[in-house]
């Protein structure tokens, strides 16, 4: 399986949690900025046809639906799509227009995922949100209306004056809407974000526990209505689990073309630089826009497999890993504590929410045939 | 030529100008070139610099013309001004024919002050009362010369009023010393007979001595023997301190200065033996050695296992410098392998820690610190407890008993009632008053020192605004309804928490250390909890519960590395844990937790 991803930094403004590479106010650079996109996908190497693409940002709903048909027309001329190829955008509620929404479908979007994130006004101006409620009721509607075929909720819990009453108001509310697929975020402080500079000065920071109590009451929820809990974070209908993403879980090739994008083809990440003139400036000159890359093989491949994978709630084949994680203490008390299992085939975590206490200790363990060799 | 010498020490209490005076007499005769002059010069170690005490004693020589046209040797032993301290101030005292003692005339005289004052006249000393910081506003020195001269007898006109800071009167006491302290006695053809006072260890050059020579000469090249240890060796050099060292051929009778052996094995080279020449042996060893004699035990072990050979070697070389440190290998379920410390009270330990941290580069868990118990046993035997795992279990014990001290204190009268109630709720018993002069109050009380050594000094200080002052001696062994008190995480206990305390002290013991361990534990994957616990008694209880989230949000193509790499650096963070059981403690954990402090 191929995919591509592309960003859309644009903002109307930046949210105080947000740490991807966004910029705000800089909206008259979105020409230049899809030219440049599409110059790069120009210099990109040849892979399969694509069986994903994902839109990302950022705020791509705020390009319009022309520059962002461009886009889909340069992937297509350079990779070609496969058939049934998932093309997902994400959109901002207060952007969508039934004009706009039916723009994209002519251009081949299928998937749109709403960053909706509360739908009580107060966490929303908390996180620093345009939009109503209403807009996401609203953004649902027309989309449906338009014909997309899966559309996707993005909420957030966990904010400090969020009360469990009104997470549980959200959840409903996201239900009544019939989501083909939901994304549930704990807020997290990021460094350097201005939610962080809030924390850091002594306003109230997110409450693990809160936070896990939230999560818990939106897996009961949305599993109770049908969509299957996939990953850590997602849930969705059958048949709706973002491709894109099953994609980069699974060590799959991606192209990735825009400001701070990650691609990864053949066990070669690459990362693109985060600064949106530099980024321009490079294009223009006819070079890559990358920052670095990094090469994953071997072992090291092994292990970011089994990382990766424990995030699916399905597990991960157990390959090399399983023999390691048995052999190493820590990960022996993992599963004799019932926080992880071997089920199968399969390295299963148990309780999502311990997801991290596993994968630490399957990134530090020793390639099996040499802790066989230390040892003699 | 012993007329012509004269040895003395100052007594002074922290801070009433001890280092300052010394400072200016080196300067006055021109011993230092006053731009090489750095404040308190002879204090040489940082620690002694930043805390403004004395640790170590240690001696000058300085040559002083006086008015009678001669030129005299004066030799300066630095004493330490600490209650921990007395055994190294008696042994100045030991190679001194005289004292200065100096009052700060603002505050009068205190109580350390006063010991060793006492302990001085006991050794015959001639004593000269100096009036310091006479230049300051609330100066008194009229009221406290009084206070002086009734305490040691003599006229109040007999103190010399100085100021050392600004120089006033200090050429008038470098003559008093002169015209009012003895010159040394002693016999250059008897047997060699030298004091160690004080010594230290020199990389280069082994174990080096401070001396005074008693009887015969002391010369370079002598085969020499030190008859408390049985240590023989030869003379590779000594001389005098300028202060910097400056060989000479000989140290006569009456002489005190430096002496190299090139002796290694520094447990052997202890303060108070008496040296002697080999060839020709003195009969008799010079009075007063005594073994160390430590009031104070605390566990000390590296955090990184793999500095234990050097916190070994370290603890060797600070003992020569240090007499009355002792230690021997002590194994921690908790914290490994360490030492068993014994210290003279709490402001060594924190001290020799101090020195270990930053003279020798490590880092050190030390645990709860306790005095020597003697339990009784069933059996009829008794047991020297010098670490709550050496006390036997409950139903093998018929009592024990612990070490008490008599403490005095003196006070402003106005804090009596005060200083009283602490020494009671310490469970001091057999109260004394006597009133010095109608302001001035000596209490006396006998307290248990486990009581006195932990923070005993801080709270008499704060309750009286630092105007009372202590002094404590050993005064036995007395039966005290004592019990270990184990700290358990996830229902193993901990060695290095584990203390013997009063039973009236335990429960705030145990809660104190259990809502400690608590704040100081992160969680863990499973519930943790933290009891306190008499034998199979549990009296107090936390828990740390089980961490319930710990998963990153979002984990897409973008995030990847940099998830991994975070995920990476947390695992890195965790070898810092130690491991008690299955549970992880930082060791940031084990020293907050074993900060001494307030129990109740």
């Amino acid at each position: 399986m191929t995919a591509a991803y592309v960003h859309v930094p644009f903002c109307g403004r930046v949210c105080p949690y947000c740490d991807f590479a966004v910029v705000a106010g800089r909206d008259g650079l979105m020409d230049r900025y899809v030219d440049a996109l599409i110059s790069e996908i120009g210099m990109e190497q040849s892979i399969p046809a694509l069986d994903a693409v994902f839109v990302g940002g950022g705020t791509p709903s705020r390009l319009p639906a022309e520059s962002l048909a461009r886009i889909l027309q340069a992937l297509t001329d350079r990779f070609g799509f496969a058939d049934n190829v998932e093309v997902s955008l994400e959109a901002n509620p207060e952007d969508w227009t039934e004009e706009l929404a039916a723009g994209l479908v002519r251009a081949g979007f299928n998937r749109v995922s709403f960053g909706a994130q509360s739908f009580d006004p107060g966490v929303l101006r908390y996180l620093g949100r345009q939009h109503s409620p209403a807009d996401i009721d609203n953004g649902v509607a027309v989309s449906r209306r338009a014909g997309f075929a899966s559309v996707s909720l993005d909420l957030i819990f966990g904010a400090p004056l969020e009360t469990p009453a009104s997470w549980s108001a959200t959840v409903d509310a996201a239900l009544k809407l019939e989501p083909d697929h939901v994304s549930t975020y704990a807020l997290t402080v990021e460094r350097g974000t201005a939610l962080s500079r809030l924390v850091s000065a002594g306003a109230a920071a997110p409450d693990p526990d809160d936070q896990a109590d939230k999560y818990e009451l939106a897996q009961r929820r949305l599993v109770a209505a049908g969509l299957d809990h996939y990953e850590v974070s997602n849930y969705a209908r059958a048949g709706h689990e973002c491709r894109y993403n099953l994609n980069t879980w699974a060590q799959g090739d991606y192209v990735a073309f825009g400001l701070g994008a990650h691609g990864h083809v053949g066990g070669l990440r690459r990362r693109n630089v985060r600064n949106l003139d530099t980024y321009l400036d490079r294009v223009a000159g006819g070079e890559r826009p990358e920052l670095g890359r990094e090469v994953i093989h071997g072992w090291d491949q092994e292990l970011e497999r089994a990382f990766l994978g424990v995030r699916m709630r399905k597990g991960v084949e157990v390959g090399r890993v399983a023999p390691a994680l048995l052999s190493d203490p820590e990960g022996r008390q993992l599963v004799d504590g019932g926080v992880v299992a071997i089920r199968g085939d399969r390295l299963q975590v148990i309780d999502p929410l311990l997801t991290d206490a596993v994968a630490r200790v399957v990134l530090g363990l020793a390639e099996p045939d040499q802790a066989l060799s230390t040892r003699t | 030529m012993t007329t012509r010498i004269r040895n003395f020490s100052i007594i002074a209490h922290i801070d009433h100008g001890k280092s300052t005076l010394a400072d200016r007499l080196l300067e006055r005769t021109g011993a230092i070139p006053e731009r090489d002059m750095k404040a308190q010069l002879l204090d040489t170690m940082d620690i002694e610099r930043e805390r403004g005490i004395t640790i170590k004693a240690q001696a000058v020589h300085i040559n002083y013309p006086a008015q009678d046209g001669l030129t005299y040797a004066l030799n300066l032993i630095d004493t330490p001004g600490h209650v921990d301290f007395s055994y190294e101030v008696s042994r100045s005292l030991a190679a001194v024919e005289g004292a200065l003692l100096v009052v700060d005339a603002s505050q009068g005289i205190q109580a350390q002050t006063l010991a060793n004052t006492y302990m001085a006249v006991e050794a015959g000393l001639e004593i000269v009362p100096v009036i310091n910081k006479i230049d300051l506003p609330a100066a008194e020195p009229a009221r406290v010369a009084a206070e002086v001269a009734a305490v040691i007898g003599g006229s109040p006109d007999d103190a010399i009023r100085i100021s050392a800071k600004t120089g006033e009167g200090v050429d008038e006491l470098l003559e008093a010393i002169v015209t009012r302290l003895p010159a040394p006695s002693g016999e250059s053809t008897a047997p060699l007979r030298a004091l160690i006072f004080d010594s230290y260890f020199d990389s280069y050059r082994g174990v080096i001595c401070y001396v005074r020579v008693m009887d015969g000469t002391l010369a370079t090249g002598d085969s020499l023997r030190f008859l408390a240890t049985g240590l023989r060796d030869h003379a590779d050099e000594v001389g005098i301190l300028t202060p910097d060292a400056v060989p000479v051929a000989s140290l006569g009778p009456g002489e005190t200065g430096y002496l190299v052996t090139g002796v290694k094995e520094i447990d052997l080279v202890r303060v108070g033996d008496t040296i002697t020449q080999s060839d020709r042996p003195a009969s008799e060893a010079l009075p007063g050695y005594r073994e160390p004699t430590p009031m104070v035990f605390s566990g000390l072990f590296p955090t990184d296992g793999d500095d234990f050979e050097r916190l070994r070697d370290a603890l060797d070389k600070l003992r020569l410098n240090d007499s009355s440190l002792t230690f021997e290998p002590e194994t921690s379920a908790a914290l490994g392998f360490g030492f068993r410390c014994g210290f003279l009270g709490l402001l060594h330990l924190e001290i020799v820690r101090e020195r270990l941290e930053r003279e020798y580069d490590l880092d050190l868990v030390a645990t709860a610190p306790s005095v020597q118990y003697r339990a009784h046993t069933t059996d009829g035997k008794i047991v020297e407890v010098r670490s709550p795992q050496e006390l036997p279990a409950p139903n093998q014990l018929t009592g024990i008993e612990e070490p008490f001290v008599k403490v005095m204190m003196l006070s402003p009268s106005e804090y009596v009632g005060t200083v009283m109630e602490l020494a009671q709720q310490r469970r001091g018993v057999t109260g004394e008053l006597t009133y010095l002069t109608p302001d001035r109050v000596e209490i006396n009380y006998e307290i248990p020192l486990a009581e006195v050594v932990f923070d005993f000094f801080d709270q008499l200080k704060s309750r009286t605004r630092g105007y009372a002052s202590l002094d404590y001696e050993p005064a036995g062994y007395r039966t005290s309804e004592l019990s270990k008190v184990d700290i358990l995480l996830n229902g193993q206990a901990v060695d290095a928490f584990s203390t013997v305390i009063h039973k009236d002290k335990a429960y705030s013991y145990g809660a104190t250390m259990t809502k400690r361990l608590r704040e100081l534990i992160p969680r863990q994957l499973f519930d943790v909890p933290i009891q306190a616990a008499i034998g199979s008694r549990i009296i107090a209880r936390e828990t740390v519960k089980a961490k319930r989230k710990d998963v990153t949000a979002k984990c897409y193509g973008g995030d990847i590395s940099r998830k991994r790499k975070l995920l990476e650096r947390q695992k890195e963070g965790k070898k810092r844990m130690k491991m008690v059981g299955s549970v992880e403690v930082p060791n940031e954990a084990f020293i907050e937790a074993l900060k001494i402090g307030d129990f109740e």
